[in-house]
């Protein structure tokens, strides 16, 4: 047995245990984060306490919701809105949440697509960070699904039924994943497991993942800026502060990024009591018929830009089925993130401003993904169909033609 | 010292052999526990009398939680070779949801037409504009008399399911 001395407080006694006096400089006051940063760094945390929210106030709804379709709707909307002390504030705080995630989760992408943060050793903290996005994506829908209103039950519809477009066992597969031949019952209870215990499991394996992956290649910079942390390190801790390109993450960083957590907070709190509609869909407070489909169905804003895509593709082209066409683009439009790293062809690091060609490449990707989730909520008809399908394409051939303006970048940089 | 190797190898492709079985079992149990159930597969069969239906209006009736149109086609209509023949009636019979995915279709005058993604179908069920990537699908259905049974495979739903 290792040798223990009698400990002369509690923390002292913990840490003979525990190394928590090593642990905490580990994690907090000996992780090194560059100087030169901005607000946009602070998003990371930012989604931390929101996914902190969102698993907080879900436990409360938990107490009372019923994963029964004939019990759902009225657990939700009567139980928890009308009966439970404070039930309305856990719905609308869950629900904004998990609307306002999304956002931040974009903002925080596109920083990293801005800044090159996920190339030379940052691959792995972009792809477990996609993974989130995919994981968080589907927490969204398994939990759309549970007030069991006209929107849960057709967006089941809609996304269960894209599996159909797997050769050969599609249709086979989409009865197994409801349980049923329709949305049902079965279904119900399985998303409800999904999205109150697998899935937050899972995100929460990967949001450790997330953050051991920033462990050795470190968080980027304003500028790009090869930074030797080692040696920076030890001018901060020799006491030259001002000289060091880096500080702790505790106290240091994170108190800059509790600044700007405030600010968020405050936003979305304001959002919960004041516009928490956005997040709640009016049709959804109608109960599940599956007899009678909504004259106009369209998922939340987040899933807009994809959905887009699918339904993009309305005709036939050069004999393969418009439907093929729109899965298929659909699934290049989910997995394509994925493949950022490898794609970009610059080796070097640079903020998109230091790349001129891929900067106008980034700016035509926002404008792309806003028109696309504008023309995602529009009827489907006459003209709205063709911004639709010149929007979807416009982003494929993006994709396709980002090696080739980040190799010119690099060329006329030199660097190639 | 390479005994100790070829004894910790042999352990240790034992315990594979083992786990690999026993993974593969309990695949197959979680594979089964999300089928449908007996009482979901079992679930029934449904009569629907066709003598009263309105030429040119649409009904829908629910079999398997799922609608199922029925159209007695006007003069007009365009004939196909989809169409239910009873006595000099001709009728659509077709499940009411859009083969894209999965939205139940309005009908609107001459045409279902679906609000999800614009996908059109005709009188005969048949995909005339958008994403479906084929016409309506035929429910399985036997005919006695002007009374059809839903779910029943019948001799005049075998020869539409070729057409």
């Amino acid at each position: 047995m290792a040798h223990f001395t009698k400990a002369n407080s509690v923390g002292e006694w913990f840490d003979q245990r525990l190394a928590t006096t090593k642990f905490m400089k580990v994690m907090m006051t000996e992780y090194w984060i560059p100087k030169d940063v901005n607000f946009l760094w602070a998003m990371g945390v930012v989604l931390a306490v929101t996914f902190k929210i969102l698993i907080i106030s879900g436990i409360f709804l938990m107490m009372y919701y019923k994963p029964d379709v004939n019990l759902a709707f009225d657990s939700v909307n009567y139980t928890i809105m009308q009966e439970v002390a404070y039930g309305w504030l856990f719905r609308h705080m869950h629900a904004v949440a998990a609307s306002v995630v999304f956002l931040i989760i974009y903002i925080h992408m596109l920083t990293g697509i801005y800044y090159g943060s996920y190339k030379k050793g940052r691959e792995m903290i972009w792809i477990s960070g996609m993974l989130l996005f995919v994981t968080f994506s589907a927490a969204g829908f398994s939990g759309y699904m549970l007030p069991w209103g006209q929107m849960s039950y057709w967006a089941a519809m809609v996304i269960t039924n894209l599996f159909g477009g797997v050769p050969l066992i599609g249709d086979a597969l989409v009865v197994w994943i409801r349980g049923d031949f329709n949305v049902a019952d079965a279904t119900l209870t399985r998303f409800f497991m999904l999205h109150v215990f697998l899935l937050p499991i899972v995100i929460i394996g990967i949001i450790a993942l997330h953050f051991y992956s920033l462990r050795v290649p470190h968080v980027n910079n304003q500028e790009g800026a090869d930074i030797d942390f080692d040696a920076e390190a030890e001018k901060y801790l020799a006491g030259n502060k001002k000289d060091s390109k880096v500080i702790p993450f505790w106290p240091v960083f994170l108190s800059k990024d509790f600044a700007v957590l405030g600010v968020f907070l405050i936003f979305y709190f304001y959002l919960v009591f004041f516009h928490y509609g956005f997040a709640m869909d009016p049709i959804n407070f109608d109960p599940a018929d599956n007899m009678v489909t909504p004259p106009h169905i369209y998922p939340e804003w987040y899933f807009l830009w994809s959905y887009e895509v699918l339904r993009g593709f309305f005709f036939d082209i050069a004999g393969i089925k418009a439907f093929d066409l729109g899965l298929a683009a659909f699934g290049v439009a989910n997995v394509i993130f994925f493949l950022l790293p490898f794609i970009d062809r610059d080796p070097e690091v640079l903020p998109a401003h230091r790349r001129p060609r891929f900067n106008i490449w980034f700016w035509i990707l926002i404008v792309d993904l806003l028109v696309l989730t504008v023309y995602g909520k529009l009827p489907p008809t006459g003209v709205n169909a063709w911004v639709g399908f010149f929007a979807s394409v416009t982003f494929l051939v993006l994709f396709i033609a980002l090696p080739f303006v980040t190799k010119a970048d690099a060329k006329a940089r030199g660097a190639l | 010292m390479s005994d100790n190797v070829k004894r910790r190898d042999f352990l240790g492709y034992s315990f594979a052999a083992v786990a690999a079985v026993g993974g593969a079992a309990s695949l197959v149990a979680m594979k089964q526990t999300w089928d449908p159930l007996p009482s979901v597969l079992a679930a029934g069969f449904t009569e629907v009398d066709l003598a009263n239906a309105k030429p040119g209006t649409p009904s829908t009736v629910t079999w398997r939680g799922k609608p199922i149109f029925i159209l007695k086609k006007t003069e007009a209509m365009e004939q196909s070779g989809r169409d239910l023949v009873i006595g000099s009636d001709r009728f659509t019979i077709a499940i009411g949801l859009c083969t894209h995915l999965g939205c139940i279709p309005a009908w609107k005058e001459t045409m279902w037409k679906c609000a999800c993604h614009g996908g059109e179908f005709n009188a005969s069920g048949v995909n005339t504009f958008g994403p479906p990537p084929r016409p309506l699908d035929i429910p399985p259905f036997s005919v006695k008399g002007t009374v059809i049974v839903l779910g029943e495979e019948g001799p005049e739903y075998k020869q539409m399911a070729q057409a």
